[in-house]
């Protein structure tokens, strides 16, 4: 088979064909491994997808015979401990860092056969929608180089839609699977919360964050989520998931209620900024596809929606402030000298170690008097969070201190339970809700660099689900008008699908069927 | 604007040292987010309850019994600094 054939292998095509000896794993491991080192070795100049590749095939040599992964190559996002190969977060905090265990996730996946392929660049902690908090650098759209993948699993993303990769592993907290996957034409899962373990993921906010699989359709998805999903006593909020994840098959939509909300519309619903015409022809392109396989279409009502963002612009800060407490320069990463101190409180320095960056007569605030030790800290964390994530630890800590707690955590805890409540009503009447996963296609880099609250908008759409914690998908649903354009014409344009908890096998039939309709072309990002 | 001594303030809560430019510029930007969170006070809580588990949680205790875990080495493996036993992580003095 020639690298091109093997490259246009799905994951569950290629898999099959390795487990009935047709296809080599090594063969294929050492196709995606030379793709994606090209992509690293090219930096800047390539998509940056990559922040590390294996350098050999010895993963896939190693490989037992008859696993129902098979030897497909697994990119990773880097936030995923893997043991003893880099896991940065896109953080310079963590420059350098090699965990010493590997997560339960990537663990599993291992076990059932994928070869770790590399670990994917992201935003900095996955804060962000664009991958720009990268300490390492932006990622690229492969559709459009000028433009950004989405974030925050925008490298996993990336690298899914160029070919870089034939499946992902993400991470999502407020819409980091499926929006990049919306902005890179790709699938990408968010399962319900506590399906898969968090064991081994740096934290970001423990209440929201779920792994998920990107991948190039449906049924590679289903086969990536069937084995990472599972109870696992290191994750105290892991579930006991209730079915096995079934692999979709031939269908049509006869007996599925799909609902609509209007405060999720593509008219724009509650979005005061709108959603953008090429986005809107295709979601209703969709919903009448839907419509002509059979399904019932009608309206339901998510009064709360667009109160979601405020609420997770309160709790996932306030979880990333304590999550990211650890941080410190103690146990790993980077570690810089006390303010005043130069030479690292009489430490060699290490490699890593940042004391010999930045202006050392540059004042720092926020941490006089308070010693060596709380200094150290304290300049620890001011060289090694970006400015994304330094804004996030700010506004949790502001939330969550003292005389402010009932105003802001309080609150937006009790806004949480009126959106999962409006969830659960709307669940009684439809079986799923549809919505654009974004209000846009994929935006150029730097489009929202100077308002933070703009950016956060690009969730507007993904938010309520992450906090309600049900499940959603997002597959292409069509491209926005035809031809590649300066202004975002051709790009790909995400369908959002959304079920009540443990519904990911009823929402991935639904997918498929969808998917088999609308025949999307994702060829344009291989090239 | 958030006032300059209640971003200092904050800071320090979060052991985090801030640059001139930085007190400044998270003046206006978190004053900027909080103006958008405030959308939340539109909304009657009177009487909701606060949510702690979105999907009801299972599982969460097991029994404390003694198991492998980490070596030494391998948890001081990533440390910037090791005290010259190699028996734990090396900090500045908190006395210092």
């Amino acid at each position: 088979m020639s690298d091109g054939e093997l490259l246009r292998l799905s994951a569950a095509e290629a898999a099959a064909a390795m487990r009935a000896g047709q296809l080599d794993p090594v063969e294929l491991y050492r196709a995606y491994r030379q793709r994606a080192g090209a992509d690293l070795a090219a930096g800047e100049h390539g998509l940056n997808c990559f922040t590390w590749v294996a350098d050999d095939d010895g993963a896939a040599e190693r490989l037992g015979s008859g696993l129902p992964l098979a030897g497909v190559p697994l990119a990773v996002k880097d936030l995923f401990c893997t043991e003893g190969v880099p896991s940065q977060a896109g953080s310079k905090i963590l420059e350098g860092y090699r965990p010493p265990y590997t997560a339960t996730a990537v663990a599993r996946l291992e076990q059932a056969g994928a070869p770790l392929l590399g670990k994917c660049n992201q935003d900095e902690f996955a804060m962000g929608s664009s991958n720009e908090t990268c300490a390492f650098g932006p990622v690229r759209n492969p559709w459009d180089r000028e433009r950004v993948p989405g974030g925050s699993s925008g490298g996993s993303a990336a690298a899914v839609a160029a070919g870089l990769a034939p499946w992902a592993l993400g991470t999502d907290t407020g819409g980091s699977i499926r929006q990049p996957a919306s902005l890179c034409g790709v699938v990408g899962v968010k399962p319900t919360y506590g399906a898969v373990s968090r064991y081994g993921m740096i934290a970001f906010a423990s209440s929201l964050d779920q792994a998920g699989p990107l991948s190039r359709n449906v049924t590679d998805a289903a086969l990536l989520l069937r084995h990472m999903i599972g109870f696992d006593e290191r994750d105290a909020t892991c579930l006991h998931f209730p079915n096995h994840i079934e692999i979709p098959q031939e269908g049509d939509l006869t007996k599925t209620k799909i609902g609509v909300a209007s405060q999720l519309s593509a008219e724009g619903g509650a979005l005061e900024r709108g959603v953008e015409d090429g986005v809107a022809q295709a979601f209703a392109d969709a919903l009448s596809l839907a419509g002509q396989l059979g399904a019932s279409v009608r309206t339901v009502a998510l009064p709360h929606a667009p109160h979601a963002l405020a609420a997770y612009y309160v709790l996932a800060p306030a979880e990333c402030s304590s999550n990211l407490a650890r941080f410190d320069g103690v146990r790993y990463g980077l570690r810089a000298c006390a303010v005043g101190d130069r030479d690292g409180g009489g430490q060699a320095p290490r490699p890593g170690d940042a004391s010999g960056e930045g202006d050392p007569s540059e004042a720092l605030f926020g941490i006089e008097a308070e010693g060596e030790l709380i200094g150290m800290y304290a300049r620890t964390r001011h060289d090694g969070f970006g400015a994304e994530v330094k804004r996030r630890i700010m506004l949790g800590t502001y939330a969550l201190s003292a005389g402010y707690y009932d105003a802001y955590y309080g609150r937006a805890q009790k806004v949480r339970t009126l959106i999962a409540d409006d969830f659960r009503k709307a669940f009684e009447q439809v079986d799923f809700i549809l919505t654009p996963t974004s209000a846009t296609v994929a935006f150029p880099l730097g489009a929202f660099s100077s308002d933070p609250w703009a950016m956060y908008l690009n969730d507007f759409f993904t938010v309520p689900m992450s906090l309600a914690g049900i499940p959603a998908i997002s597959i292409p649903c069509g491209r926005s008008g035809r031809g590649l354009g300066p202004d975002g014409e051709g790009l790909p344009v995400g369908l959002q699908i959304v079920g009540p908890p443990y519904s990911e096998s009823r929402l991935l039939q639904v997918a498929y069927v969808l998917e088999q309709a609308l025949r999307f072309d994702g060829e344009v990002a291989l090239a | 604007m958030i006032e300059r001594d209640e971003v200092l303030h904050v800071a320090r809560l979060a052991r985090l040292a801030l640059t001139e430019a930085e007190v400044e510029a998270m003046r206006g930007e978190l004053a900027s987010v909080l103006s958008h969170i405030a959308k939340m006070d539109e909304l009657d809580l009177e009487g909701v309850p606060p949510s702690t588990h979105v999907v009801q949680a299972s599982g969460a205790l097991r029994a404390d019994v003694r198991r492998p875990s980490l070596s030494r080495s391998a948890a001081l493996s990533q440390a910037p600094a090791v005290s010259e036993d190699g028996e734990g992580f090396l900090v500045p003095s908190p006395q210092a």
